[in-house]
Parts: structure tokens; C-alpha cells; sequence
């Protein structure tokens, strides 16, 4: 089990323990002795995890080591095998593709499933307004660019108002300038939203930038559980970022230089 | 690394490239190229994308080879080459048409013919994709149906036409049915492909935003599966010919299979031939009815509307 989170020292990001509009303390992700193997290969062993509502979480680990897989139970799209997984009702997921209906202009994909009416059409315009792509409702997904594509599925998830915003790897897929950009964006939204984040990537620059608490995947375990308590923006040049890089980066098994 | 070719913007590896026991790096490459590129000549790079063509060009190579074929009917049968009792010359049947055309048959037989195709193809397409949106969408609806599909998809259609006759009678009721009989399978087994082809992380994150059911059919799968669909009905609409002539051999004085009766049993050749070019015309049209309903359909896959 983790230790209480502790708080953000900057104004500018929402305090993990107490967030505003939330009930002070809630939790919006409590799992407790998760299990999951795929065939012979424990990915998952009894694994413990709470998320504060309002608490950006961000999932380090290297290839196979079951980040995605944590996710995608979170998100409802894999079964647990054992242990108790608790998620808020309003969830919703930016995958690494954007994974928008071809046949559906900008502004539709955005509040696919939900009932439509002017207030669903206002609330899209505005998420678009959001991620900078007012212009583009009435697009089709296929003239987009793939950065405009990914801003395209962060509205969408975005419009729902989430308790909880799974993000599996969303820029992974993205050139290293619009990743940067897309970083910046998702750390503006959450100030905005304010939903309770596990993002799960790769790029531990990308966890150190954005993470309220970095955690590091390996043996189907957690390894590290790191809070960061820096102000944001962050520094890349900050003693402390180097020191969280080094830090982060030889619990991956990679020598930093 | 600069694209001029002077070495001494590099010296060290220029010195290092001439020394053969260096491994080959992509630096050392580079530089070696400019050495040698100082005696030879640069060339421009050979473009390996396709040019744009012509509209006109590309429509008379379309012609040429219908058209080739159409001279040499004309040369051979004006010149004697082909027997009249082999292949009615152009002028016989173009005397047919004239003359069926005056006698009001050929609309007549047009428009029966094509109101049996659209009706059964209409039903049968129905039936086949209700039935191939089923078997593609759930494991139970795969079980329930596919078997006796593919049972039934084995069975040439015109095998049933003894049986269909005693069951519906010689009227249009038979005629329609066994149209939609022989449309219904290929639309199946389209649907079915075009349903499981359907992208599953698509699927997968428009059910996570709450979409579900027959909205999910309609909003996701099919138009994920529309291409599969429209390839669909091409075949139907060509199986429909097929259909027509078998229909059309009894219980009607109409229709262009009728027309096929009249020219077997009088032993007109030029209504023969007719019959051929005006199978071939109803080709056309159907691809045209395709073309156009792809555009109407996918406005997300115009031209303009991709990357």
C-alpha cells in the first residue's frame, strides 16, 4: 500500500491531497492485491494502487512490464484476474492511436456516444476551443495530422468531465516538437479539468514534467513510488529534474548520462 | 554533416575514410561520396511517384480496347469474314434495336426486367445483410447462422428453380424470389467479412464512450464495412442478370430474358448479340449506380477529404 500522497507546493497545480470540487480525501482509483497473468506470465502480482481524485499519476516501466495492461483494467477492457479494482463512473481513455470513426466529422467524434443536442454540440465546440481546433469541427479525421488527430481524442475524452483520464502512451506515436507541445496542453487541461490522471508512457522526461507521483513498473510490482514536488512549469535544468531523471532512469535499468 | 563537398570542413574524417581497415560508418561514407563526386557528375534523382494523368487520356485508353474490339466486329462482317450465321453484323442488330425500339419492347422489356432486379435484389441484399451484420457481430449470432450459410451458399441458385416454380408458380412472385435468392448469399458473406473487418481498437474505444447496440452498428460497423458492402452489391447486381435470364424463360412476355427466348427459339442471331450488348450496357450502368453511390455514401474517403 502506498503512504498518503503528499502535496504539490505550486499554485498552479491543484493539491493532490485536497483538490478543489472534489470531496477532500476521496479516492478515484483503489486497487488492492490485483493479479494478472497471460498464460504461463504473471504480468501483475498483487499489485496495491489509490489515486486522490485530482492526482496526476504517471506509470513508468519498460516494454511488457504490464503499464498498458493496468490500464486497459482500469479502463474495463481487460478482466482482473484477482484483487478488488474501484474506478469513478465517468472515466474515459486517450489510447496511443487517436482511434477516431473515419465517418464522422471533427465535432461528432468528439461527443460520440452521448445524446445529442445543442448543449452536446456547445460542449464539443468548446472542448475543440480547448485543444486549439476550432476551426476543424466540421473536418474529417483523415485530413488531420496525427498531433491534431491525438488533441481530437483529448477533447473527447476531455468533454465527459472524467473523475479519471486514462492516458495509454498518448504521444508516443508523436514527432519529439508536437510531444513536447501535446505535454504542455495536457498539463494545461488538467489544471482546467482537473480529473484524477494515470498516464502511462515510456519517455521519463514526460512523467518528471507532468507527475504529481511517478511510479515504476517492474516484476508485476510497483518499484517506485517518486513524488515530485517541483512548481510547474518545470525546469528540464533543475538540479532536482536531473536528479529525479538519474533517479528514474537507472530504476528502468538505463545509465544516464 | 554540410552538404558541400569540401573535405576540409571535416578533416579528421576525410583522413580517416582513405585508411581501408576503418570501419564503415555512415560518416565516413559520406565523405568518401564527396571525394569521388568531385570527378563525377551529379545527376537529378530519378522521381519514383506517380505522375498525374490526363482525364482525356486516361478516358481513351479506357474506350480503346471496347472500341477495337466493336471495329474489328464491324471490319469482319462488312468484309464477309464472319459468316451472318456465326455473328449478326453490326447493321443487323443495330436494325434490331431500331426496330424494337419502334415497337416500344425494348422500354417495355427494360423496365420489367430491371423492376424484377431492383425488387429482388433490394430484398435479397435485405435479408443478406441482416443476416452477415448478425454472424459478424456476436459469437452466438456466428454459430446460429453461418453453418446453414455456408450450406446454402454451396447450392447454385439455378438448381432451385423446379422447386421455386412449384412453390411461388410461374408469376413475378417467383421471378423476385429467386433473384433475392441468389443475392442474398454474396451480401452475406460480404457483410460478414466487412463486420469483422471492422477495426477492434476503433470498437473498442467507441464502446469505452458509451456507445453501444444498434447505435454502434450504425454510427461504427457499418460504415467500417460499407466498401465490403458496395462490393456486395456489385455482385448482386450482376447475379441479378443471371437470375433474370432463368426467371424470364417462363410465365412472362417481357423482359430481356424473354428477349433471350424469342432469339433461341426464331433463331434470331441479331437479337442474340443484342441481348449481349445490352448486358453489357446494364454492366455499365450498374458500375455507374456503384461509382456514384460510393461518392454519395463515403464523403469521408473523396478526394479532398484524405491527407
Amino acid at each position: 500500500m502506498m503512504g498518503a500522497p503528499s502535496a504539490i507546493a505550486d499554485a498552479a497545480w491543484p493539491r493532490a491531497v485536497d483538490p478543489p470540487g472534489h470531496a477532500p480525501g476521496g479516492l478515484a482509483v483503489d486497487i488492492r492485491g490485483l493479479s494478472k497473468a497471460f498464460g504461463e506470465r504473471t504480468i501483475l502480482a498483487g499489485v496495491d494502487l489509490e489515486i486522490r481524485r485530482g492526482e496526476f499519476v504517471v506509470l513508468l516501466g519498460t516494454s511488457g512490464t504490464g503499464k498498458t495492461t493496468l490500464l486497459r483494467i482500469l479502463a474495463g477492457l481487460e478482466s482482473a484476474e484477482q484483487g478488488v479494482v474501484l474506478v469513478p463512473k465517468v472515466r474515459t481513455t486517450v489510447y496511443q492511436e487517436p482511434r477516431l470513426v473515419p465517418s464522422l466529422r471533427v465535432a461528432a467524434n468528439v461527443t460520440i456516444g452521448q445524446r445529442r443536442s445543442e448543449a452536446t454540440r456547445q460542449a464539443a465546440l468548446k472542448a475543440l476551443a480547448e485543444v486549439g481546433l476550432t476551426g476543424h469541427a466540421r473536418a474529417w479525421p483523415a485530413t488531420l495530422s496525427g498531433g491534431e488527430a491525438q488533441r481530437v481524442a483529448l477533447a473527447r475524452a476531455l468533454v465527459r468531465e472524467p473523475e479519471l483520464l486514462l492516458l495509454d502512451e498518448p504521444f508516443a506515436a508523436l514527432d519529439a516538437l508536437t510531444r513536447l507541445q501535446m505535454q504542455d496542453l495536457v498539463g494545461e487541461l488538467f489544471v482546467a479539468h482537473q480529473p484524477a490522471v494515470l498516464l502511462v508512457t515510456h519517455d521519463v522526461d514526460e512523467a518528471i514534467r507532468l507527475a504529481h507521483r511517478v511510479l515504476v513498473l517492474r516484476g508485476g510490482r510497483f518499484a517506485v513510488d517518486l513524488r515530485i514536488e517541483a512548481p510547474f512549469p518545470r525546469d528540464r535544468n533543475a538540479p532536482a529534474f536531473l536528479e529525479h531523471r538519474r533517479r528514474l532512469l537507472s530504476e528502468l535499468g538505463v545509465a544516464a548520462h | 554533416m554540410s552538404a558541400t563537398p569540401a573535405s576540409n570542413a571535416v578533416p579528421d574524417l576525410a583522413a580517416f575514410s582513405l585508411r581501408p581497415e576503418m570501419p564503415i560508418s555512415a560518416a565516413a561514407n559520406a565523405t568518401a561520396a564527396a571525394d569521388c563526386c568531385q570527378s563525377s557528375t551529379l545527376e537529378k534523382p530519378e522521381y519514383l511517384g506517380t505522375r498525374p494523368r490526363s482525364r482525356r487520356k486516361s478516358l481513351l485508353v479506357r474506350i480503346a480496347v471496347p472500341a477495337a474490339l466493336l471495329a474489328g466486329w464491324w471490319y469482319g462482317a462488312t468484309t464477309g469474314r464472319i459468316s451472318s450465321s456465326v455473328l449478326a453484323s453490326p447493321g443487323d442488330v443495330l436494325r434490331a434495336l431500331v426496330e424494337l425500339q419502334q415497337g416500344g419492347e425494348l422500354t417495355e422489356f427494360l423496365l420489367a426486367s430491371l423492376s424484377r432486379a431492383a425488387l429482388g435484389v433490394s430484398l435479397g441484399v435485405g435479408v443478406g445483410l441482416l443476416l452477415g451484420v448478425t454472424a459478424g457481430l456476436t459469437a452466438l449470432g456466428e454459430e446460429l447462422v453461418d453453418p446453414t450459410m455456408q450450406m446454402l451458399r454451396a447450392v447454385p441458385f439455378l438448381a432451385l428453380v423446379p422447386l421455386m416454380i412449384s412453390w411461388f408458380g410461374i408469376d413475378e412472385r417467383f421471378k423476385i424470389v429467386l433473384i433475392a435468392t441468389a443475392s442474398t448469399f454474396p451480401m452475406y458473406a460480404y457483410a460478414y467479412l466487412g463486420v469483422r473487418g471492422v477495426d477492434r481498437k476503433l470498437l473498442e474505444a467507441a464502446q469505452g464512450f458509451g456507445l453501444r447496440g444498434w447505435r454502434l452498428v450504425v454510427t461504427v460497423i457499418l460504415p467500417g464495412a460499407l466498401p465490403h458492402l458496395l462490393m456486395a452489391l456489385r455482385i448482386c447486381m450482376a447475379i441479378s442478370v443471371v437470375g433474370l435470364i432463368a426467371a424470364e424463360q417462363v410465365g412472362t412476355t417481357k423482359g430481356i430474358g424473354y428477349l433471350v427466348l424469342l432469339a433461341k427459339q426464331y433463331y434470331r442471331q441479331d437479337y442474340m448479340v443484342l441481348c449481349i450488348i445490352l448486358y453489357a450496357t446494364l454492366g455499365l450502368l450498374y458500375d455507374g449506380i456503384i461509382r456514384v453511390l460510393e461518392r454519395v455514401l463515403m464523403p469521408w474517403r473523396r478526394p479532398g477529404a484524405v491527407r
